[in-house]
């Protein structure tokens, strides 16, 4: 690993850190850390307990598992019962659909294959020529040029039996969406390190000055989440609201100029629905139409109607604006575990449930 | 004739050739070639461990090993871990039709081996074949003597005990996933397959009061120690920094997103033992092979029955039980 | 949001596809979203594509900057 830490340090700096955030004495604030990732490494180092008075974290709506609305799910096993390969990335296949999830329809003799890149799945059509490949494509920015790309290849190569199901979303108007939300009190964004190395912290600026609120992008280890979380502390004290980088090794000003093309050139923004949000206008991608012949809604789904309906009493809608936190959930950790998950904030290990499940402080 | 038919099942003269050219020379001892349905065997005392596991594992040949070096070390060390010294292993094969007879010497080769290192012998077998597609599987049972009067088990778990890792984590589940086609990655991990029964027979023979012997397989170390604190109904409490492993395995965990504690382990074992004899069990470990990177890693308290971990910030939070499949995260 | 990890570029072959370490795990990774990638090189990996390229400035920053906050004796 090339860490940019010394591990051998770690226990003085992320202590010096963390005393220094807890002799915070500015007004009280709330923090949404917007991405899942954040939030497994906040409840990892169980850094939550040890905040000082006024001081919250709030586990937003960036994990893209969590965020994928269960019709997706409905579909994909719908196009797995069809007889499609269907590859998808391994934090999918224990989502619950409305029925099922694609792991049991795998179970049943379905063909669900986890991969771990985009291009896995292209490998995997190209493998299975007689075979229809659908690839479930999931997530942020970070993750969206990498479908392209996929997608690109498959195109360069006449792959017929090559297809994506889009559920990748944008980041930004997810943001807007919560700060819209009159019930939100979100005081400051910690956000994601590495969706904004694809997007660029100057993203952020209009966002930032619109809505007077710090946004500070950092990294994931823990001395990295701990100087974010300084540095919002120290705006608020000294009552700014800045674009502030903490993770120079990873983000720049525009970011991935390249990757955004790439994204440009296939995919298209599109009103999407979030699990929880509702639908956001411009809140995720589709392909655009001269890569129709890509995408599984036009090929396989035109007309299809699959039902759909979020489980009973799950409350993923309430713990992914902020509102509450997961062990307000009259499921969680009762009927809603990990091993049993019943939304799909639970089956991710980055969704707030699922991380704050996993690493639950005692 | 170079691959696996029907008829090596079938109990005819195919049958008779396999079992006299591969299993007979290379498990040869004179209970196994006396060719009965069974073997009758002599025990030194009449406290016996019995334990039986079967190995399915994909693909059957993994860096540092082949099903057949886990046929052996499963059970050996499952009966080793009550305190026994294995000493007699049935085998059970089952094989896919076309199966290469090269391929079946290469795991049987490393089962002789296995069983020489680890002391025992294999007094029984048997095989079947089935159609392709699946496989090859084997099935071993043990029986082990048990000579201390300790009630080395799950459930002796006690308050100021000390929990020992006798080696490093996550090695064997890392080199397996490593060769899974749909996530592929390349590592210099080695599975850590090996039998523990020299190890174990060395502290029991110490005279070290153990309370609890444990390899994580399945499920990891976090699942190990999660069902040996509700066993015991104590609480465990672990470094997560004090966890030994190697690089490779922490490197392919941060980036495919897997938890070094949910990962399988097949030559290193959990033990448990009261804390101020902790350091002499580590002594006694480390002149043993597979003792080497023997650490300690925590303590047993009274407590609910749960396992913790010290977060780097000086709190504590759960260690939970992983929740099936280990599936490569991007998010 | 997304797991991604720093790794050193090994080798690269003519479809822009590299061989990249990651202290011990190596993979395949897509190099077709940095620029003038060159072996030797660190590049942070996300889902099987290499998103950003490692400088040293960079990383001595990230170190510069912590070892402000940590020296800083205001909070």
């Amino acid at each position: 690993m090339t860490r940019t830490f010394d591990p051998a340090d770690a226990q003085l700096q992320t202590q010096t850190l963390l005393e220094k955030i807890q002799s915070y004495t500015g007004p009280p604030i709330s923090v949404m850390e917007v991405c899942g990732t954040h939030t497994v490494a906040v409840a990892r180092m169980g850094l939550r307990p040890l905040l000082p008075q006024g001081v919250k974290l709030i586990s937003g709506p960036g994990c893209p598992v969590c965020v994928t609305p269960v019709e997706t799910f409905d579909k994909a096993i719908y196009l797995v019962e069809k007889g499609v390969i269907l590859a998808t990335y391994g934090d999918a296949m224990r989502v619950p659909g409305t029925r099922t999830t694609l792991a049991d329809a795998r179970a049943n003799g379905g063909r669900v294959e986890p991969v771990y890149s985009a291009l896995d799945a292209v490998k995997l059509a190209k493998a299975n020529p007689d075979d229809q490949v659908v690839f479930l494509g999931l997530g942020f920015e970070t993750t969206s040029p990498t479908a392209a790309h996929a997608i690109m290849v498959a195109g360069r190569e006449n792959l017929e039996n090559f297809s994506v199901l889009c559920a990748h979303k944008a980041l930004l108007p997810a943001m807007e969406a919560l700060v819209a939300d009159p019930q939100m009190e979100i005081g400051a964004f910690l956000c994601p390190g590495h969706a904004t190395m694809v997007i660029g912290s100057d993203v952020y600026k209009p966002f930032c000055e619109a809505h007077r609120l710090p946004c500070v992008v950092t990294g994931f280890e823990a001395q990295d989440v701990l100087l974010g979380l300084l540095w919002i502390l120290r705006q608020a004290k000294e009552g700014r609201a800045e674009v502030e980088n903490a993770y120079p090794r990873a983000v720049d000003a525009q970011g991935n100029v390249g990757a955004m093309k790439m994204l440009a050139t296939v995919f298209r923004p599109a009103d999407a629905r979030f699990r929880g949000i509702g639908v956001l206008p411009g809140g995720g991608y589709e392909l655009k139409e001269e890569f129709a012949h890509f995408d599984a809604e036009t090929r396989f789904l035109a007309g299809v109607e699959v039902e759909s309906r979020e489980p009973a009493g799950c409350m993923c809608a309430e713990v992914l604006r902020g509102r509450i936190e997961p062990s307000q959930c009259p499921l969680f950790a009762k009927t809603c575990t990990a091993e049993n998950p019943v939304g799909a904030c639970m089956v991710s290990s980055e969704g707030a449930c699922g991380a704050h499940y996993r690493y639950r402080g005692v | 004739m170079d691959r696996i038919t029907k008829s090596h099942g079938g109990g005819g003269a195919h049958m008779r050739a396999l079992i006299s050219d591969i299993f007979k020379s290379k498990f040869g001892n004179p209970e196994l070639d006396k060719l009965n349905d069974f073997a009758a065997v002599t025990l030194p005392t009449n406290r016996i461990a019995l334990s039986t596991d079967s190995f399915v594992v994909e693909p059957w040949e993994f860096p540092g090993g082949n099903i057949g070096d886990l046929a052996i070390c499963g059970t050996v060390n499952d009966v080793a871990m009550s305190g026994a010294k294995p000493l007699y292993l049935t085998a059970g094969f089952i094989l896919p039709e076309g199966f290469l007879i090269s391929d079946l010497e290469k795991i049987v080769d490393a089962m002789a081996l296995r069983a020489e290192e680890a002391g025992v012998v294999i007094v029984s077998g048997d095989t079947k074949v089935v159609d392709p597609g699946s496989g090859p599987f084997i099935n071993t049972a043990g029986v082990g003597v048990i000579e201390t009067e300790l009630e080395i088990a799950g459930s002796s778990a006690k308050d100021g005990d000390a929990v020992i890792i006798t080696g490093h984590v996550g090695s064997h589940g890392i080199a397996v996933l490593s060769k899974r086609e749909s996530i592929g990655f390349g590592t210099e991990v080695l599975s850590d397959v090996a039998p523990l029964s020299g190890l174990i027979a060395a502290l029991v023979d110490d005279g070290l009061e153990l309370h609890v012997l444990r390899d994580p397989t399945r499920g990891g170390v976090a699942e190990a120690l999660n069902e040996i604190a509700s066993q015991s109904g104590v609480e465990i409490e672990i470094d997560d920094n004090l966890i030994p492993m190697e690089q490779g395995v922490l490197s392919a965990c941060e980036l495919l997103g897997y938890d070094p504690l949910h990962i399988a382990n097949e030559g290193c074992a959990l033990v448990i033992l009261p804390a101020d004899q902790a350091e002499r069990a580590l002594e006694v470990m480390k002149t043993q092979r597979y003792g080497v990177h023997a650490t300690i890693i925590g303590k047993v308290s009274d407590g609910a029955p749960r396992v913790t971990a010290k977060t780097l910030l000086g709190s504590r939070r759960l260690v939970d039980s992983p929740s099936g499949e280990l599936l490569p995260r991007i998010c | 949001m997304c797991v991604a990890v720093p790794g050193k570029i090994v080798s690269i072959d003519e479809f822009d596809m590299a061989v990249v370490d990651f202290g011990g795990t190596t993979r395949e990774v897509s190099l077709a979203m940095v620029e003038d990638p060159a072996t030797g090189e660190y590049v942070i990996v996300h889902a099987g594509f290499a998103l950003h390229k490692v400088n040293s400035e960079e990383a001595l920053e990230t170190i510069e900057l912590m070892r402000q906050a940590l020296d800083d004796s205001n909070f």
